[in-house]
C-alpha cells in the first residue's frame, strides 16, 4: 500500500527530510474508514442474505476467538526475539538435531492455547537459531498436546480416557516424524523467515515493542486470510456429503481429516465436535483430532505468512499424510 | 509511516474488541468465557499501539530504507481492517436456521452415568441440550410426568414439521452445532424460520432421524407457546 507514494520513498535522498509531509498509509487508512462508513447502508443491504450473514459471522468469530491466542503467541515470540539470548536455546536443546526434535516436540506441552499462538513462536525460534526441524516439531505438537486441550478432550469423551492418550501419542508421534522428515528432506531455501532488520541495534525495550507490533500485524493479517478461507469452506461444503461416507473405514478417516482442514476449529474445541460425530469410527475421530491442530485452512495461511508459501505448500500436505497415518496406527493399537 | 499505520490498525483492533466485550455483542461470536481473554488481549494490543506511537524511533528511516522490496509488497496488516469493519458496521447476527439446517443435530457422546433427577419446578426450565439428551439417551425416563419449558428458534423440517433449535458452541461460532427438538401437539401457527419461541409441554415418545447425519431428534408435545425476543446469549455452551 505504501507503494502509492513511490516519489516519497527516499531512495535518492537518504536522511535529510525527516519531518516532511508524506501523504501515505495513514491518510489511506483514514480514507478507507470514511468510505466504509459512507457505504454502510449499501453494505448492509448487500449482505442481507442468510448465507452471506452466516459467512460473515463465522469469519469474524474465527478472528475474534483466535485473537487472544495470537496476542499471547506474539508477546512470547517477541520476548524470545528481544529478551532471550540465542545461547539459551543452544543450551536448552540437545546439540544434535535428531535429538532436539523430540525434545522440542515434548516441550509443546508448556504452551497453553490453540494453534494460532504457536505459529509466531515457532518463527521466533527459527530466527533465534533453533534448528528448523525442532521448531517445526514444536509448532505441530504445542496446540495438540498442551494440558488445556487434553483436559477438553477428556471432558468431551466421557468414559473413554483412552481417547486422550491416543491423541497425545499420535500428535506427538506425528510432530516428531515431521521434524525428522524435515531433517532428511527439507531444504533451507523453502523456508523464508523474514529477518527483522528493524530490530537490530535497538535497546531491549524498543526491540520488544517493535517485535510485538510486527508479529501482531503479520500473524493477524494472515489470520484474516485463514478465517476468510475457513468461513468460505464452512459455508460452501455441504456436511451431508461427509456424513454419507461414515460407514466406510478408509474413506471415513480421510473424510474427517478433510473436515478438520475445512472447519479450522480451535484445538480447544475440536474434541467436542469430534464427540458429536457419532456415526464415524473412533479412529476416524482421532484423525480429526490429530489433523486439526496441525493442518487447517486458517493455519495454512498463517504458516505461509510466517515461513513463506513455498514452505507451506510442501509442509501442510506432508503433515496431513503423516498425521492421518499416525492416527490410524495409534487408533489400531489403542482404540 | 509503517509504524504509525500499524499503531492505528492495532488501536482499531483493540477498540473493537473492547466494544464487543462491553456491549455484550461478543456473545454472538464466542462463548461467554472468552470475554476476559478478549479484554486482556485488547489491553495488550492497545498498549503495543501506544508504545509504538510514543517511542520516537531515532532510526525511523531504517524502517523503509535498505529493503525497499518489502515496501513494494502488500502489507498484510491492512487485512485486519476487514473483520473490524465488518464488526463495527455490519455487526453480523448470531448463527440461526441457515446453519442449523446444514448441520446435523449434535448430542455428543452418551453420558457415562444415568441422568440425575430433574430439578424442582412446575414447569421446569431445561436447556435444549439437557432435554434432548434425557429424551434420547434415557428414553425420557427422567422426564416422565413433568411440565417442561424450552426456548429456541424454529427451523422448518420436512412435511411441515417445526424443530425448536438452539446452537451449541464450545469456543466460537465456527464450531457451532445445532440441537434440534421436534414440536408436536399444539404447535403455534404462522411460524417462520428463525422466530424465537418459548414452549411448555411434556415428553413425547416420537423420534425422527436428522436428514443430515441420521442422529435421533426427540419430540416435545407442546401445550402452550409464546413468541419471545432473541435472548442476549443465543448459544448454549
Amino acid at each position: 500500500m505504501t507503494t502509492t507514494e513511490p516519489a516519497t520513498r527516499p531512495t535518492a535522498t537518504p536522511a535529510p527530510a525527516r519531518r516532511r509531509l508524506r501523504p501515505g498509509a495513514v491518510e489511506l487508512f483514514v480514507g478507507v474508514l470514511v468510505v466504509a462508513v459512507l457505504l454502510r447502508g449499501w453494505l448492509v443491504g448487500a449482505t442481507n442474505s442468510a448465507r452471506v450473514q452466516t459467512w460473515l459471522t463465522i469469519f469474524v468469530s474465527i478472528v475474534i476467538q483466535a485473537t487472544p491466542f495470537v496476542v499471547l503467541g506474539t508477546v512470547v515470540s517477541a520476548a524470545i526475539a528481544a529478551l532471550v539470548p540465542p545461547s539459551f536455546f543452544a543450551r536448552a536443546l540437545p546439540r544434535r538435531p535428531v535429538l532436539a526434535v523430540p525434545v522440542a516436540g515434548v516441550a509443546g506441552v508448556v504452551l497453553p492455547g490453540c494453534e494460532c499462538g504457536s505459529v509466531p513462536i515457532a518463527g521466533a525460534l527459527v530466527r533465534r537459531g533453533v534448528t528448523p526441524a525442532a521448531a517445526l516439531a514444536f509448532l505441530l505438537s504445542a496446540p495438540a498436546i498442551n494440558p488445556v486441550v487434553l483436559v477438553a478432550t477428556f471432558v468431551a469423551f466421557p468414559g473413554r480416557p483412552q481417547m486422550v492418550v491416543a491423541r497425545l501419542v499420535a500428535s506427538l508421534a506425528a510432530s516428531v516424524v515431521m521434524g525428522w522428515l524435515w531433517l532428511r528432506l527439507g531444504r533451507t531455501e523453502w523456508l523464508r523467515v523474514p529477518d527483522r532488520p528493524e530490530l537490530a541495534g535497538l535497546g531491549k525495550g524498543a526491540a520488544f515493542v517493535a517485535a510485538c507490533r510486527t508479529d501482531l500485524v503479520q500473524a493477524g493479517g494472515y489470520l484474516v486470510i485463514g478465517g476468510f478461507t475457513a468461513a468460505t469452506l464452512n459455508v460452501a461444503v455441504p456436511q451431508k456429503l461427509l456424513h454419507a461416507v461414515g460407514g466406510q473405514p478408509v474413506l471415513s478417516v480421510l473424510a474427517l481429516g478433510f473436515l478438520a482442514v475445512v472447519l479450522s476449529i480451535c484445538s480447544e474445541a475440536d474434541a467436542f465436535v469430534a464427540a458429536s460425530l457419532t456415526q464415524f469410527s473412533w479412529t476416524a475421530r482421532l484423525a480429526f483430532l490429530v489433523v486439526g491442530p496441525m493442518v487447517d485452512a486458517k493455519l495454512f495461511a498463517m504458516q505461509a505468512g510466517a515461513f513463506g508459501r513455498r514452505f507451506a505448500v510442501r509442509f501442510a500436505p506432508a503433515t496431513f499424510v503423516v498425521a492421518v497415518l499416525a492416527a490410524v496406527a495409534v487408533g489400531a493399537v489403542l482404540l | 509511516m509503517r509504524r504509525e499505520l500499524h499503531a492505528l490498525i492495532l488501536t482499531l483492533v483493540g477498540g473493537t474488541l473492547l466494544k464487543l466485550a462491553f456491549t455484550g455483542d461478543y456473545a454472538r461470536y464466542v462463548k461467554p468465557g472468552v470475554r476476559p481473554l478478549l479484554v486482556a488481549a485488547a489491553v495488550v494490543v492497545l498498549a503495543i499501539a501506544a508504545a509504538t506511537l510514543q517511542r520516537r524511533d531515532r532510526r525511523d528511516h531504517a524502517d523503509g530504507d535498505g529493503h525497499a522490496h518489502r515496501h513494494s509488497r502488500f502489507d498484510v496488516a491492512w487485512l485486519l481492517l476487514l473483520p473490524m469493519l465488518v464488526l463495527l458496521l455490519l455487526a453480523p447476527p448470531a448463527l440461526g436456521s441457515f446453519s442449523a439446517a446444514r448441520s446435523g443435530t449434535a448430542l455428543g457422546a452418551a453420558p457415562a452415568s444415568d441422568q440425575p433427577p430433574l430439578p424442582e419446578g412446575d414447569p421446569v426450565r431445561l436447556s435444549m441440550m439437557d432435554y434432548a439428551s434425557r429424551a434420547v439417551y434415557d428414553n425420557g425416563r427422567s422426564l416422565a410426568g413433568r411440565h417442561l419449558t424450552l426456548s429456541g428458534f424454529v427451523l422448518p423440517g420436512d412435511g411441515g414439521t417445526w424443530y425448536l433449535t438452539r446452537m451449541v458452541i464450545t469456543c466460537c461460532a465456527a464450531d457451532a452445532q445445532p440441537i434440534k427438538v421436534g414440536l408436536t401437539g399444539t404447535v403455534p401457527g404462522r411460524l417462520k424460520a428463525n422466530d424465537w419461541i418459548q414452549v411448555t409441554g411434556s415428553y413425547a415418545t416420537r423420534k425422527d432421524r436428522d436428514p443430515v447425519n441420521q442422529e435421533p431428534i426427540p419430540y416435545l408435545s407442546v401445550e402452550s407457546s409464546t413468541p419471545i425476543p432473541a435472548p442476549a446469549r443465543q448459544y448454549e455452551s
